[in-house]
């Protein structure tokens, strides 16, 4: 394989081919490592070792990517200016590109200094691409994992990556890739493995006996804990064995036929609990050495004990109101709560080991409870064992307990960061050529209802091409057509008939067309508009654009399309944001209205990840025909991190494509004079209208959206 | 109406109606999930339309059979599909030999013979369909046939029942308030593990270990229900996978063709259904 060609810079006055000397090289990486050099930290000796490559291919690819990092981090394209000279000559190219896309990635997930450890962790990185092929990514496994998971019951885990396989009873943590055995479906086993056992440990008590308090007695608490890990992963692959017969013939290829010794046996009982693996620790800390398994992931017990603490008290409450809210309901909120005595009680069928259901009576006669408290029953049985009586004590005055999450959206926006309950979406980096992972973190907002009178005025402003707006889209409508001559139909063509009988006396053939058929054509068609919310829509082009919502609801409204509006806007990656206008759901009313004037310019028009998001808003909407349409007034475009310009131009274009790949059509109509440079590029030839005069944006997106589905 | 005429039309009604007109023999196996029988016999002897709803392959359309085999009443059975007209169901005039003759549709048939008409997933009709069966469906218990100039009296013997999903229906296809108040509504619900099993045996011949298995499989798609599926395996898709296993297909494969594939398109769905498959098997 050879080096992918860079183009040359043209300001060189090498020939093609020829290595590149010392002193060009400093030139080049002065200007791309401008920031962080300085009088002590010179390019020279990077240019020195790069001239010593003597390879002009490799120089050139040198060159391009630290230009290429240097947009990112001008510290790790320093680094890896430093570092490349002797990784190229290990590297082919395809591993080489691997290598700095992976430490890119590390750096845009955990920052500088696990970014440029991983640079410097060539021959790690070496090791384990050599085992590349057959490694299995995280990315490539959760999502199967995740259904897996699921599907074996017990409460609800979220699956993510990290630098080790453990859980703390709510997520489970996988390491980012394994590659420990020889093939792909064998490590993908691995990761089976380890995402089942961290779920049988939730699933079958490894931490309601307090292990990190009764082990902390021992003289070495990890000696113990070791002990412990290995004693539960060893009861954990018996019930496996006995529930999941087919995975337990799997798991046990991985454990190479390492048998668990004599003195283990009582965990493989099938009654046998944590707290015997606990016991069996007092009895075995001295004579046994746990050997590792190598799908066991890592015990936390001082993790697991604070998520699983809180938790505790947070479903005794959730339940309880719950409980009070369904005896409301069947009371019909007449009778007083306290009623004399246990109204609930709880009987955990046999199949509730298997996400089977409780049942919950009420004095005495079954009542079915819904699901969400049914996973609540699971999630406390699961803790607990049981279901305690004191839990089944309504209260809390049987409204559902409001389940605000301690971080708020709006926190973000008042100095507390997070990014709880937002939605995280790649974007593309043309220069790497590869996504950026889960690089833009956006949020679904509300628009704060505007005054109404705003619709009033454009109704009135506009009241004669409204009207005649509303007679052009019903002619459109779908109406019912009979179609005469057919041969299937409702009813006779009596003309048809008549005609045919004339015929036949004649002697002619007798037509088989004597029917009349009613067809209706249906628009199937779902339309979902973003409108651009960014700062440069201020004053008259923020005026046009609702007013043009306004027309175009009126006139959606007597077609019947199915149709969603949302505005988009945001400031740098982590506070992209999507407002609400309209759902498809949704009804064009009053609040609709109110929202819609309460459209005001924001910030700046990240439009890659808006896009992708209402995508898969869009995507969720069953119709045979589905529109993108973007209202705008200029280029994609972000505060600072690069977005402005070519970048964000081809992100935008890039989700595009992925909007065009899931059977989307987008279509831009924008009133940017320039558009036409780039908009080609973006939408295709045909995709976008550029109107030149603001003013009559309200009268022309009903009249594009009429030609667009017709 | 001549006399070749009348013959050429008691034909026609053989061809549109025979297939689905029948009366049911033998008595199909049904195992109550609770008290539906005497609802639908409350029902039918007091001329009240039925509503059956639940998910797919829990056996409505069985226990439709099963009660039209308890009341002696041939089942006409209509499936509703998206282009099916008024006219499909009451009838039409077609042309023969220079007349026109009328033909009665399933609906109309069901009335005169004093059937039990079933509109299988009704929702899946067209609106105005729906409108038709409303005389029918209350107290009235009359068919006007417009185009023929006819209003049919229902006989007490005749019953509308009707199904849907509630499942999967699209905010487009939505039971109207006015039709859906007509009827008596029986839930259906897949059947518990205990019953599951003993249908699944029943039907399959199975091996009880098997069996189990594939219940414990049932109950983790739908655990996945919500989660990327829309519905999880039926009783209907165990008892295929059952046959498939009991014909000696190998576990895996079976669970593959008969619930995985059955279920979903999407490869990773797919893939998770088969690891859950082959975690058992």
């Amino acid at each position: 394989m050879s080096w992918p060609p860079r183009s040359s810079d043209p300001r060189l006055t090498v020939a093609q081919g020829e290595p590149i000397g010392a002193s060009q090289l400093e030139e080049r990486l002065d200007e791309a490592l401008d920031p962080v050099l300085s009088s002590r930290r010179t390019a020279q000796p990077l240019a020195l070792k790069l001239a010593a490559l003597l390879d002009r291919e490799l120089q050139d690819f040198t060159l391009h990517w630290v230009a290429v990092i240097a947009r990112t981090s001008g510290e790790m394209a320093y680094q890896f200016a430093a570092l490349a000279p002797e990784a190229l000559r290990k590297l082919d190219p395809a591993t080489a590109e691997a290598w700095i896309i992976h430490a890119m990635d590390t750096f845009d997930r955990e920052g500088l200094y696990r970014g440029s450890s991983e640079l410097k962790n060539l021959d790690a990185f070496i090791a384990a691409s050599n085992s590349h092929t057959q490694a299995v990514a995280f990315e490539d496994a959760c999502n199967v994992l995740g259904l897996f998971i699921c599907g074996l019951a017990g409460r609800r885990l979220k699956l993510e990556a990290g630098a080790e396989a453990y859980t703390d009873t709510e997520t489970i943590h996988l390491p980012a890739r394994i590659a420990v055995r020889e093939s792909p479906a064998q490590n993908f086993l691995v990761y089976k493995a380890m995402a089942t056992h961290l779920w049988a440990q939730t699933r079958y008590g490894t931490f309601n006996c307090n292990p990190a308090e009764a082990l902390a007695s021992y003289p070495d608490p990890h000696k113990a804990l070791a002990l412990y890990h290995y004693l539960e992963t060893t009861r954990i692959d018996a019930i496996i064995a006995r529930n999941l017969p087919g995975l337990a013939r799997e798991i046990a290829a991985l454990r190479d036929a390492a048998q668990p010794p004599p003195a283990c046996r009582r965990v493989l009982d099938p009654d046998a609990t944590a707290t015997d693996s606990l016991a069996l620790v007092g009895t075995l800390y001295d004579k046994f050495a746990p050997p590792r398994l190598n799908y066991m992931g890592a015990l936390h017990p001082e993790l697991v004990q604070a998520v699983r603490s809180s938790r505790i008290a947070r479903e005794k409450r959730e339940l309880q109101s719950e409980l009070a809210r369904m005896l409301a309901e069947k009371s019909g909120a007449s009778q007083p709560q306290s009623a004399a005595g246990q109204r609930f009680s709880v009987n955990q069928n046999d199949q509730a080991d298997f996400g089977g259901d409780f049942e919950l009576r009420l004095d005495g006669e079954a009542v079915s409870p819904p699901e969400h408290v049914n996973d609540l029953l699971q999630s406390i049985a699961q803790d607990l064992g049981e279901i305690p009586d004191d839990y089944l004590v309504p209260a809390g005055g049987g409204y559902r307990e409001n389940r605000a999450p301690d971080n708020k959206a709006d926190d973000v926006w008042q100095g507390t960061y997070h990014e709880e309950g937002a939605v995280l979406y790649n974007e593309w980096d043309y220069k790497r050529r590869h996504y950026r992972k889960n690089w833009c973190v956006l949020r679904e907002l509300d628009v704060h209802p505007g005054n109404p009178d705003f619709i009033d005025a454009t109704l009135l402003k506009y009241a004669p091409q409204v009207t005649l707006l509303r007679r052009t889209f019903e002619l459109l409508r779908g109406e019912d057509k009979l179609l005469k001559k057919q041969v299937n139909g409702d009813d006779i063509d009596l003309d048809a008939v008549i005609s045919a009988y004339a015929d036949m006396r004649s002697g002619m053939e007798l037509s088989e067309r004597l029917l009349v058929k009613r067809h209706k054509a249906e628009r199937d068609i779902a339309v979902m508009f973003m409108v651009d919310m960014s700062g440069s829509t201020k004053g008259w082009i923020n005026d046009a654009e609702r007013e043009a919502l306004v027309m175009l609801c009126e006139a959606l409204d007597v077609l019947g399309d199915r149709y969603a509006i949302y505005g988009f806007s945001g400031i740098t990656r982590k506070r992209c944001e999507i407002y609400r206008v309209k759902r498809f759901d949704e009804r064009y009313d009053d609040g609709v209205r109110r929202r819609i004037a309460g459209i005001l310019p924001q910030d700046y028009t990240r439009m890659g990840v808006a896009i992708r998001h209402l995508t898969a808003l869009l995507n969720a909407v069953d119709a045979r025909t589905r529109l993108l349409i973007t209202l705008s007034d200029g280029k994609p475009d972000d505060y600072s991190d690069n977005y402005r310009g070519e970048y964000g131009i081809e992100d935008t274009r890039q989700a595009l494509n992925e909007a065009h790949r899931s059977s989307v059509h987008p279509f831009c109509i924008t009133i940017d004079r320039e558009a036409r440079e780039y908009l080609p590029r973006m939408y295709g030839e045909v995709n976008y209208t550029v109107i030149d005069d603001v003013a009559r944006l309200p009268l022309k997106v009903a009249d594009i959206y009429r030609r667009l589905t017709t | 109406m001549t006399k070749s005429t009348a013959s050429r039309v008691s034909t026609l009604h053989e061809r549109a109606l025979q297939p689905e007109a029948r009366l049911i023999e033998q008595e199909p196996y049904y195992e109550p999930l609770g008290p539906e029988i005497a609802l639908f016999d409350a029902a039918y002897a007091s001329l009240i339309p039925v509503l059956l709803k639940g998910p797919t392959g829990c056996g409505k359309t069985r226990f439709m059979e099963y009660m039209a085999w308890r009341l002696k009443r041939p089942l006409i059975t209509v499936s509703c599909h998206d282009d099916l007209t008024a006219s499909d169901l009451v009838g039409r005039y077609l042309i023969t030999n220079n007349e026109t003759v009328w033909v009665d549709g399933p609906l109309a048939h069901a009335v005169r013979c004093g059937g039990i008409c079933y509109l299988d997933e009704i929702v899946e009709a067209r609106k105005d369909t729906t409108v038709v069966i409303h005389p029918l469906a209350d107290d009235r218990r009359i068919l006007p046939m417009e185009k023929h100039g006819e209003l049919l009296h229902a006989p007490k013997e005749f019953l509308l029942a009707m199904s849907y999903n509630p499942g999967y229906q699209s905010v487009l296809k939505e039971l109207k308030q006015s039709t859906r108040q007509r009827f008596i509504a029986i839930e259906f619900n897949y059947p518990h593990a205990a019953l599951e099993k003993k249908i699944i045996v029943t039907e399959t011949a199975l091996n009880t270990d098997a069996t189990d298995k594939l219940i414990r499989l049932a109950e983790m798609t739908r655990n996945l229900k919500g989660n990327g599926l829309d519905e999880g395996a039926s009783t209907r898709l165990l008892v295929h996978a059952g046959k498939l296993i009991a014909k000696g297909i190998a576990p895996r494969t079976a669970c593959n063709g008969a619930i995985a594939e059955a279920l979903t398109d999407d490869p990773e769905m797919l893939r998770a259904i088969n690891e859950l498959a082959a975690s058992l098997f």
